[in-house]
């Protein structure tokens, strides 16, 4: 089993990584699911797959009969999906927002900066220049 | 039991929830958030007193024994964090009583803060290393929100980066708890640390360490992974920037602190070059963005950045001396950097614009002001005999003391581009004449004034005087270097006995 959720978590990765460098910020968020959803299955694999063996300890003794399931890789997951519903919920809003205000769910059309920055360039070199001006 | 080390989780947490139930009475909202900031601060303080008199202090969640249940722990350097916290929590919301707007108040901007300060003192506090997944998370989603409260094009922009980023430092994260969970049976942070005590330290589990240090370092803002700090700090209200800037990169630098120190003490001094390149290239990297930025408030954030690399060089020179440095520079830059955040924010309401070409002669009008904004600035810079030059002194004899002289160049080389930029932006801010073009300046009613000024001049002062008086801080702080260097006290407190 563990080899087929290997090839399964490595492809849930590739697949993560690839749709995050998209410029689609509606495939960035599919992306960053993508991704927690393989961590998730990466803390089910490396914590021992037990089959069949679930952690319970029979009426008459005090100890389970080993070996057992571990309980609690899938206490973390529960948790870790739990947690990423709520991310997600907020990811999925915030783009929602971001749709509204930009008009696109295109990365590049996004950037303001460079604009700004060149915007703000110019009028920083034209006050030296009148400065300079001004002292000749 | 240590029923106050839950105090400070409990606070937030409670103000958060009264404040939510009390969703259309901003007021009422406005008075719990001052007054819980104020408890945590007390609460810090007397923690810090408890911890110095006892030792490692630890508590169990649910009475459940160590390595079971979920563990608080408060050491030395947790404490002094957390009196940190209080501090900065308290300063940013008695300053954003008059700077955030009615709408932001209206969509919760107090009880987020709180659920921001709690999962901030849960990072500090615990012993788990899952919990801290949880506690980061906390921290994470109240980040995101007040990050993108408001909703302005920009602000969309720059959370974007920032959630991005962010949630995959958490897939890292959540990847390398889980390794180590399949590698060493155990996530209690003093119970890893005794297993991978008797482990070779072969194959895995170098691999889980540099996961943990990626996800740690993207949160912390280091060298390669700094990039979406300055996209997205310039973007929200002055406020939320001053808090993110002065606690959440520090909690990354925190838990690098704590976690290669206590469970990977190995890997750190076999990495210590690699660690020391990501030190050095995330100071000279963010101090130079900061020297080409004409605006105020991207120039600080790339001035954030940079100031991370100074606390990330004691971890790599790993001695009990750049430690203590690290610890005491931390304490410092907390304040003196927001300190001109604040002011920046000030200058900002005053003039509505934080373009260094657009702003000028407000010397004239507000002496104060000015000198508000040059003590921080020169300390920041670490000019004696502010608090920046005892942390900086602190790190650079440490330095020499290991033979790390480029490092110690480097560190020498941003301080002198520090003073430069900071200069400069003040010269032209406050000194140079106003431009024509300038505005007419707001006017600011007096008690709006003094909410702003109050938490301002209390960080400059806190600056000042920590660079006259640093004697016992930096003791304080070397003790608390030390703790970090011997775990051994930090594990007994968790585990009852050291096997």
């Amino acid at each position: 089993m563990e080899p087929v959720l290997a090839v399964v978590i490595g492809g849930l990765y590739a697949a993560g990584m690839y749709l995050m460098v998209r410029r689609s910020i509606v495939k960035m968020i599919f992306g960053l699911a993508l991704l927690g959803n393989a961590a998730n299955l990466l803390i089910f694999t490396v914590g021992r797959l037990t089959r069949g063996r679930p952690p319970h300890i029979p009426l008459d003794s005090a100890l389970p009969s080993l070996p057992v399931a571990d309980p609690v890789p899938q206490a973390l997951i529960l948790t870790a999906i739990v947690i990423g519903f709520g991310v997600q919920a907020f990811a999925l809003v915030l783009i929602k927002r971001v749709y509204q205000t930009v008009g696109s769910d295109d990365q590049d059309v996004m950037l303001t900066e460079n604009q700004e920055q060149e915007q703000q360039g110019h009028r920083l070199r034209d006050t030296g220049q009148e400065r300079q001006g001004e002292e000749a | 039991m240590n029923n106050l080390l839950f105090l400070p989780l409990l606070i937030p947490l409670a103000t958060a929830i009264a404040g939510l139930l009390a969703w259309n009475r901003r007021k009422l909202q406005r008075l719990l958030g001052v007054c819980s900031s104020a408890a945590l601060l007390i609460v810090g303080l007397m923690l810090l007193a408890t911890v110095q008199q006892q030792g490692v202090i630890s508590a169990q969640a649910g009475n459940w024994p160590a390595p079971f249940g979920i563990t608080l722990v408060a050491d030395l350097l947790s404490s002094l964090l957390i009196v940190a916290t209080g501090l900065m929590g308290l300063c940013v919301t008695v300053y954003s009583l008059a700077d955030t707007d009615t709408r932001q108040e209206s969509l919760g901007y107090h009880p987020l803060l709180q659920v921001l300060l709690l999962g901030i003192c849960g990072s500090f506090l615990t012993g788990d290393l899952f919990n801290l997944y949880v506690w980061f998370e906390v921290m994470l989603i109240a980040s995101f929100v007040l990050l993108a409260l408001g909703g302005q094009r920009e602000q969309m922009e720059g959370a974007i980066k920032y959630v991005a980023l962010n949630l995959i430092a958490s897939a890292l994260l959540l990847a390398g708890i889980g390794l180590l969970y399949g590698v060493t049976g155990t996530l209690n942070m003093a119970h890893l640390a005794i297993r991978l005590q008797s482990m070779p330290h072969t194959g895995t589990i170098p691999v889980i360490a540099a996961l943990l240090f990626c996800a740690f370092s993207i949160k912390a803002a280091v060298f390669p992974f700094y990039f979406w700090l300055p996209a997205s700090y310039h973007t929200p209200p002055i406020a939320v920037i001053t808090i993110f800037s002065a606690l959440l990169s520090k909690v990354g630098i925190y838990v690098l602190i704590r976690v290669f120190t206590l469970i990977f003490p190995q890997e750190t001094l076999a990495g210590q070059p690699l660690i020391l390149a990501a030190a050095g290239l995330t100071m000279l990297l963010g101090a130079l963005g900061a020297v080409a930025q004409p605006e105020l408030r991207r120039m600080l954030a790339f001035c954030v950045v940079s100031q991370i690399g100074y606390l990330l060089m004691g971890l790599g020179l790993f001695t009990a001396l750049a430690l203590s440095g690290s610890i005491f520079f931390m304490l410092h830059i907390m304040a003196a950097k927001s300190a001109l955040f604040l002011t920046t924010g000030v200058v900002a309401r005053l003039t509505g614009s934080s373009s260094l070409a657009e702003l000028g002669g407000l010397y004239r009008r507000y002496p104060l002001l000015a000198a508000l904004f040059l003590v921080p600035a020169l300390s920041v810079a670490g000019i004696p005999p502010l608090s920046g030059f005892w942390g900086k002194l602190a790190l650079v004899q440490a330095g020499l003391q290991s033979g790390q002289y480029l490092m110690v160049a480097v560190a020498l080389g941003v301080s002198v581009l520090t003073l430069y930029y900071l200069t400069n932006a003040w010269i032209h801010i406050y000194w140079k004449p106003a431009p024509e073009a300038a505005a007419k300046l707001q006017y600011l009613p007096p008690h709006r004034r003094h909410q702003l000024l109050a938490p301002t001049l209390l960080l400059a002062l806190f600056s000042l005087v920590l660079g006259l008086l640093p004697e016992p801080l930096f003791r304080l702080c070397h003790s608390a270097a030390e703790q970090v260097l011997n775990p051994s006290s930090y594990i007994t407190a968790v585990l009852g006995t050291l096997p």
